[in-house]
């Protein structure tokens, strides 16, 4: 690659970023990291990846017939996942759900109700912001 | 002028019959339950199933349910007070033994007065009505649960439950 088009990449991120800031999803993700802050003072950051083992960790400390993320949601984060009902449900991954993620209350009641049922306890601020910035990456 | 009165009653009533025929088969006749039509209730019911049709279950059904979602079926589906209030007040003024009467009194069969079921697939008359289904098409991959209606009332989520 070249200076160029690392200075046109760089520009197109940052323009983005700025297009982006003060949204719903900026609110959620500051929320998320002056929380995980507070409770870990060396606190550096989100991460996409440890997102990503998150969502296809297989935990099986919840209920029994959702061991992980992965469970309801599938293994591509691109594709439709379906409930136990088999409902679909609408990818996770924001580049092609773009509407996810605006609604902070809604966010954090899936949060709660699916935390509970694979790990059998509430996700942490950091695991909140590991997985959004894992979604908001794909 | 002489009238054949005979042929003309009898395709009178032929026509009667058809129209009252179509006019319950366009409700559905006995196989239509109105689907939910509130927005809230569709978007907090309908995000793990089905939004079933509130004609389904009589109103303390609904009440009981909208009071245990700690724990419903397993699964921790509470809401706000403000948001679960608004979904009980929908589901009990249009549930099988108020609103949605004239739809759901079949179904209520068996159900004794003041009961509250809470699967609309252990109802005595859903039972009958899915006899004839195996084991093996309840398990099929596309299928998987009795709750997914639409696997084979492709209609469901415009309230036709026929049979497929």
């Amino acid at each position: 690659m070249t200076p160029t088009r690392y200075a046109i990449g760089f520009l197109c991120a940052f323009g983005l970023a700025s297009t982006a800031i003060g949204g719903p999803r900026e609110t959620l993700i500051d929320r998320y990291a002056a929380a995980a802050k507070a409770a870990d003072a060396g606190f550096a950051g989100f991460s996409a990846a440890r997102g990503e083992t998150l969502h296809r960790t297989q935990y099986n400390m919840g209920k029994a017939d959702t061991p992980a993320c992965t469970s309801c949601h599938g293994n591509d984060t691109r594709s439709a996942g379906r409930t136990r009902t088999r409902k679909p449900i609408e990818p996770m991954a924001l580049s092609v759900s773009p509407e996810r993620y605006k609604d902070i209350a809604k966010v954090e009641k899936w949060f709660k109700r699916n935390c509970d049922e694979v790990l059998g306890r509430e996700c942490t601020p950091l695991e909140k912001g590991d997985w959004l910035a894992y979604m908001m990456n794909q | 002028m002489n009238i054949p009165v005979r042929p003309v009653v009898a395709g009178l009533l032929v026509i009667g019959l058809t129209a009252a025929v179509l006019t319950k088969a366009r409700a559905g006749g006995d196989d239509y339950f109105p689907p939910v039509k509130d927005k809230l209730t569709v978007d907090e019911c309908g995000s793990c199933h089905m939004a079933f049709p509130p004609a389904m279950l009589p109103a303390a059904s609904w009440r009981r349910m909208m009071v245990e979602l700690d724990d419903h079926f397993g699964d921790n589906a509470s809401l706000d007070p403000q948001t679960a209030a608004h979904v009980t007040r929908y589901l009990v003024d249009n549930a099988a033994d108020a609103g949605g009467r004239r739809y759901g009194r079949k179904l209520m069969k068996g159900v004794p007065a003041g009961a509250s079921p809470q699967r609309i697939t252990e109802l005595p008359k859903w039972v009958r009505e899915h006899d004839e289904v195996s084991r093996s098409e309840w398990q099929h991959k596309d299928v998987g649960s009795k709750a997914n209606c639409l696997a084979c009332h492709v209609d469901a989520n415009d309230g036709y439950f026929e049979d497929d």
